[in-house]
């Protein structure tokens, strides 16, 4: 479906030589190519404009270098840009008092539960006493999910029937205060940035527990709605970092762009699978490729 | 009319509200000239219609504008639905023509978390309230609880649920499902199965097999094969229904989450390039929330009055 962005700037830059410097002409071709191939990866429509109003201005005048041709030299640029804007990798902040709340939020489906257990084990495995909370009473059986999960990892999970998640994550506080946890992670309902009373929830539960961190899991092959997303959550608690779900499949996962763009917190981890160990920390550079939609070039124009 | 969309409508407010807002600004009294069309396509593909069909659509809108003489944007609109309408099919409900079927067997299919098993439990409640004796069946093994998600809804809607072990063989639970509906004279089986992603080789061919024992165990099904698409999906959409069609002959499909506020243009690449109907759309959470897609309740969503 996608026609590798390289062949497509070759494409645009067959009449140019290799010398001299990009011209505003050549740039402006450039940059409708550069723009659809974010648009066929989610990048939000806004975000693209802006992005390739930013690239433009820097490539326009660029000499062309010896290693690389016109094409490649657009796509180090706007990769490098992609790079700047998807911003670092970086850890969780698991700082002041025990226990430490870090609470996961996002849609219907996204891959919060599972990803609460996969970060779960991955601290565990770092040392820290965790309690796992389950925050979901909504959707059937999404506690005995998080439940068999904590099984799994062998770390507890703290659960009172009839309870609502506010008050439950506030006897779990005092729970974890006084059981010695280090971590107390939180796994809430799926809800869209539309229901108010649900999002109210999520700013009540901030309010008892004070999470150190509160990371908005995303399905990285989510659209144009990502923006919305992730101004409705930032919206309403504040969002600390990022997980990309489901980035084992075959999607762009340009949404990343935008919600950074809106957010401006960092992406901390990429699900990779549905496995408790497909935990990743993410590369900005092979992200950058990904939604590009070209993983062999990159390598030569970074060592060009 | 009005009545029976009501739901959707409702459902759609929100979205429709900020919509309209920003196509009253679009096309208000302004003239047609670069800027709307540009604007157009804004609203295209944020919609996640894509690029190509966005493309497309103002393709075939800019010649009518030509055709007809237009010149005022407000004329557009009443154009740009019928575009957009026309891209897409109201279909029956197979089974409502199905009468030799018996159990009319649909196999659920779809990518991790999409609204398979929500859906399926959805279904079961429209066929059981239309007079039906439906069955589910809990073909997904391998997901933490994914038996016990199936299982509560049974238990709420009153509807038997066939289930094996977590862990267990899938096609195993799918055989045994057709046999119990057949024995128990069941007049519709859904059977669930665990998301996977359509890159992922071994799950599809897992899925495969179910799809193949299903047919070994009842002549002719699954008689309907669906996939549950997340309407809050962007492109990825197109290559999920692409795949799990090729791999399962997918023949229908069902938009979930539609009112998450996204808008699920990818429908239109899907009917285009697959020539696949939508036949329910999903507006919430709840066992009622699922109703007949309407391609008119959906355009709206997507442009406004
Ligand atoms: N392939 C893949 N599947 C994933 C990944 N993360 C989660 N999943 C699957 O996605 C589906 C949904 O995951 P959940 O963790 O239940 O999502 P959730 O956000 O808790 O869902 P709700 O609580 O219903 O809102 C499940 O089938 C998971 O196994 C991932 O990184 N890769
Ligand atoms: N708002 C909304 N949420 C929905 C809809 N359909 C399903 N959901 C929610 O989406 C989440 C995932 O739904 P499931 O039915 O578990 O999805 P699934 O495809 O079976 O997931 P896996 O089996 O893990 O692949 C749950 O939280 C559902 O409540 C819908 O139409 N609207
Ligand atoms: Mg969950
Ligand atoms: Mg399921």
């Amino acid at each position: 479906m996608f026609e590798n962005l390289t062949e497509r700037l070759n494409k645009v830059f067959a009449g140019l030589t290799r010398r001299g410097k990009l011209s505003a002409e050549d740039v402006d071709v450039a940059m409708r190519e550069v723009r659809i191939a974010l648009l066929e990866a989610d990048v939000h429509y806004s975000v693209v404009k802006s992005f390739v109003a930013n690239v433009k201005e820097r490539a326009v005048g660029v000499e062309v270098s010896e290693a690389l041709n016109p094409g490649q030299q657009v796509i180090k640029i706007v990769h490098e840009e992609l790079i700047k804007t998807l911003g670092p990798s970086e850890r969780l902040n698991l700082t002041g008092e025990k226990p430490r709340v870090v609470m996961f939020v996002g849609l219907q489906g996204s891959g919060k539960t599972t990803q609460t257990a996969k970060v779960a084990k991955f601290l565990r495995g770092q040392g820290e006493r965790i309690l796992l909370v389950a925050a979901d009473p909504y959707r059937p059986a999404a506690v005995k999910q998080l439940q068999t999960l904590g099984q799994r990892i062998d770390v507890e999970v703290f659960y009172q029937e009839g309870i609502a998640p506010p008050e439950l994550c506030k006897r779990a506080f005092v729970y974890a205060q006084k059981g010695g946890f280090s971590v107390m992670m939180i796994d809430t309902a799926g809800r869209s940035q539309l229901d108010q009373a649900l999002m109210d929830e999520l700013g009540a539960i901030q309010k008892i527990v004070h999470p150190v961190e509160i990371l908005l899991v995303v399905d990285s092959m989510i659209g144009q709605e990502a923006l919305h997303v992730a101004e409705g959550f930032r919206d309403t608690v504040k969002i600390t970092g990022l997980i990309l779900s489901k980035m084992d499949g075959d999607s762009r996962g340009g949404a990343a762009i935008s919600i950074r763009s809106v957010t401006g917190v960092p992406i901390k981890f990429l699900g990779t699978g549905e496995g408790i160990d497909a935990l990743e920390s993410y590369d900005p550079s092979r992200l950058s490729s990904r939604i590009l939609g070209m993983g062999d070039i990159i390598g030569l124009i970074e060592r060009a | 009319m009005a009545d029976i969309f009501s739901k959707w409508i409702k459902g759609l407010d929100k979205t429709r509200k900020v919509t309209f807002s920003r196509l009253t600004s679009v096309f208000g009294t302004n003239e047609i000239d670069d800027y709307l069309w540009d604007d157009l396509e804004e609203i295209l593909i944020q919609a996640d219609l894509g690029i190509d069909t966005s493309a497309d659509i103002l393709k075939s809108l800019k010649r009518t504008a030509a055709d007809q003489g237009l010149f005022k944007a407000n004329d557009l609109v009443k154009f740009l639905k019928i575009e957009l309408m026309n891209r897409l099919k109201d279909v029956p409900d197979p089974f409502q023509d199905a009468k030799d079927a018996k159990p009319f067997v649909i196999l659920m299919v779809g990518v991790n978390g999409s609204g398979k098993t929500t859906t399926t439990a959805k279904l079961a409640k429209i066929y059981q309230q239309s007079g039906k004796k439906v069955m589910i069946a809990a073909g997904d093994t391998f997901r933490a609880a994914a038996i016990d998600q199936l299982q509560v809804w049974g238990d709420r809607l009153n509807i038997p649920v066939i289930a094996g072990k977590e862990g267990g063989d899938s096609a195993a639970v799918a055989y045994d499902a057709v046999q119990a509906a057949i024995a128990r004279g069941s007049d519709i089986l859904i059977i669930d199965t665990a998301g996977r992603l359509q890159s992922r080789f071994n799950l599809m061919e897992e899925l495969k097999k179910v799809h193949r024992v299903i047919g070994k165990a009842l002549d002719g099904a699954p008689h309907a094969t669906w996939i549950v698409l997340d309407a809050t999906t962007g492109q990825n959409a197109l290559s999920q229904a692409k795949s799990f069609k090729e791999s399962v002959k997918v023949n229908g499909a069902i938009l979930a989450k539609l009112d998450t506020s996204a808008k699920g243009g990818m429908a239109f690449a899907i009917a285009r390039e697959l020539d696949l109907p939508i036949i329910y759309a999903g507006l919430g959470e709840k066992p009622e929330d699922l109703e007949r897609f309407n391609r008119e309740s959906f355009v709206e969503g997507i442009i406004g009055d």
